[in-house]
């Protein structure tokens, strides 16, 4: 398991509240010790260590970020910043996009199809062995999408059926379940020391 | 099939079961509708309208309560024909309106696959007496309420949604802000009993105690609370999500042009803007429901309104929210 985090320096994670779960991962990020910070303009990404996009309706959220800039200026974000994605988070984070196909941050070389898996009938609670310590993981998948195939660098920690459910790619991470809906906070703290890896490389850097 | 006739709890355990797989997947999508706006859409233009705006949820029905209220009649689940003509038009969840306690309604939008449903007041009671046990089906639902106590009740019988009621097809938001204000009232009331108070709490509410614990230790209701019922401005809706609405409804307040008229958005350019407007500004309005600034720009944007229904006018048999009990 991790270090406790209150042995750790506290990161600061913007979570994007333009609509969706963002509650539920700001609660999570607390209890763990991190700082969450709700962003709902561009400005808000100032100062942040590391950013959940969560889920919701990637439509709407894109809706937003279709004003002022936004879409640009989160996309250089994202591309230097740790950034965690679920559910509709994965899909904006994502190269390609299908069913049907849209716009997207395209930083994470991965295609992913929405509501594969049906309506929010076929929503399902499942429970299997991933990379990370400490046993099984308890995935929510709600109205979930699938990621149809990833990038050669692409690292996948969980599955479902085959397809990858929980990938990482560099300082970003994505998962088309929903960790914050779940006790188990594993998933989280994967995300956390992410971003603390890359803070301290970067503070690393800036001394140099 | 789901099957209504079991109403005693299996095994002793508790029916309202907040660590159950089916009501966690339930509340799941509670959560992710958060912050946004759900709109009453006819057809699939409309839909349409709606996703193109960013709502995150429609709710299809085949008259929006201000032509009910206007028209008359008995008004019935919509056609299973249009409601899937809507799911298939967007990729959002689709949610469809059931007669309060009309069990068979609900059977028939579960098995088409409607994502959420609403046992609502809208339309015309199908049970005196009774909701529809919800704990019987695998689809959510939302159910409405004016206080705290009605909240509970349909949260026992398995709502994994509340909105309170307001008064529908008015476009008037006076009740919306009663019945939230009304609840948070309550809510904050019951924090501060002690332990041995909170039994005579439950039989002022008329809830069942373990609930009124629940939310006497929370200070909020154990499932999302949506605001629904009048809400026709960008204002409207930042003012309920100020008051803690954590999503707004909004039914005839998007494609209404008089009290009995749509806006013909399929025909008319003119008034299909006019609908988009008004969709979008909505939408923006909620998501920056605290930010003066942007709520200005939402509501400049928007051309023209409905023209709504005061509902002080309305007599008291007339009003839809007393359906229910």
């Amino acid at each position: 398991m991790t270090e406790a985090p209150t042995s750790s320096p506290t990161v600061v994670i913007g979570v994007l509240a333009l609509q969706g779960a963002y509650e539920a991962h700001a609660r999570t990020l607390r209890e763990l010790g991190a700082e969450p910070r709700l962003v709902r303009t561009p400005d808000q990404l100032e100062g942040l260590d590391g950013l959940i996009m969560p889920g919701g309706e990637s439509t709407t959220m894109l809706k937003f970020l279709e004003r002022n800039g936004f879409f640009d200026l989160l996309k250089s974000f994202v591309q230097e910043t740790p950034t965690f994605g679920t559910c509709a988070g994965a899909i904006l984070l994502a190269t390609d996009v299908e069913n049907p196909p849209q716009r997207s941050l395209g930083v994470l070389p991965m295609t992913v199809e929405r509501n594969a898996y049906g309506r929010q009938i076929d929503s399902a609670i499942l429970e299997s062995q991933t990379e990370l310590p400490g046993g099984p993981l308890e995935m929510v998948f709600i109205r979930a999408p699938r990621i149809r195939s990833t990038g050669p660098e692409v690292e996948t920690l969980a599955s479902r059926d085959g397809s990858p459910t929980l990938v990482r790619y560099g300082h970003l991470m994505a998962a088309t379940f929903h960790p914050e809906l779940s006790g188990d906070t594993r998933v989280h703290q994967f995300f956390l020391e992410t971003v603390r890896r890359h803070k301290q490389a970067q503070a690393t850097r800036d001394s140099a | 099939m789901a099957d209504t006739t079991s109403g005693i709890a299996q095994n002793g355990h508790p029916r309202v079961d907040f660590n159950s797989s089916s009501l966690r997947l339930k509340l799941g999508l509670a959560e992710m509708l958060k912050g946004g706006v759900i709109m009453d859409v006819m057809n699939v233009e409309q839909a349409r309208i709606a996703e193109e705006a960013g709502a995150i949820s429609v709710m299809a029905l085949e008259r929006v309560p201000a032509m009910i209220r206007a028209e008359g009649g008995v008004a019935r689940m919509a056609s299973p024909k249009l409601i899937k003509q809507i799911m298939d038009a967007v990729t959002i969840p689709v949610m469809a309106k059931a007669r309060i306690g009309h069990f068979a309604e609900a059977q028939v939008l579960q098995e088409i696959g409607v994502d959420f449903i609403d046992e609502s007041e809208v339309l015309t009671p199908a049970d005196e007496t009774h909701h529809i046990d919800k704990h019987a089906f695998k689809t959510p639902f939302v159910c409405g309420a004016r206080n705290l106590g009605e909240a509970l009740r349909r949260i026992s019988e398995g709502a994994a949604m509340i909105r309170t009621k307001g008064e529908p097809g008015t476009g008037d938001v006076v009740h919306a802000v009663m019945h939230m204000r009304t609840m948070r009232r309550e809510i904050q009331a019951l924090t501060v009993l002690s332990e041995d108070e909170l039994y005579h709490a439950a039989k002022t509410h008329q809830a069942p105690y373990e609930l009124v614990r629940m939310v006497a230790k929370a200070g909020k209701l154990p499932v999302p609370n949506f605001s629904a019922g009048g809400i026709a401005t960008p204002a409207d809706a930042a003012l309920m999500m100020q008051l803690g609405a954590e999503t707004v409804f909004v039914g005839s307040g998007i494609f209404m042009k008089e009290r009995a008229t749509p806006l013909d958005v399929e025909n008319n350019s003119v008034e299909r803007e006019e609908a988009v407007s008004r969709a979008r500004a909505i939408v923006l309005a909620t998501t920056h429901y605290n930010d003066p600034r942007i709520l200005a720009e939402a509501s400049e944007a928007v051309t023209g309104s409905m023209k709504g229904l005061a509902a002080a006018a309305i007599e008291e048999q007339h009003l839809m929210q007393t359906r229910g009990w």
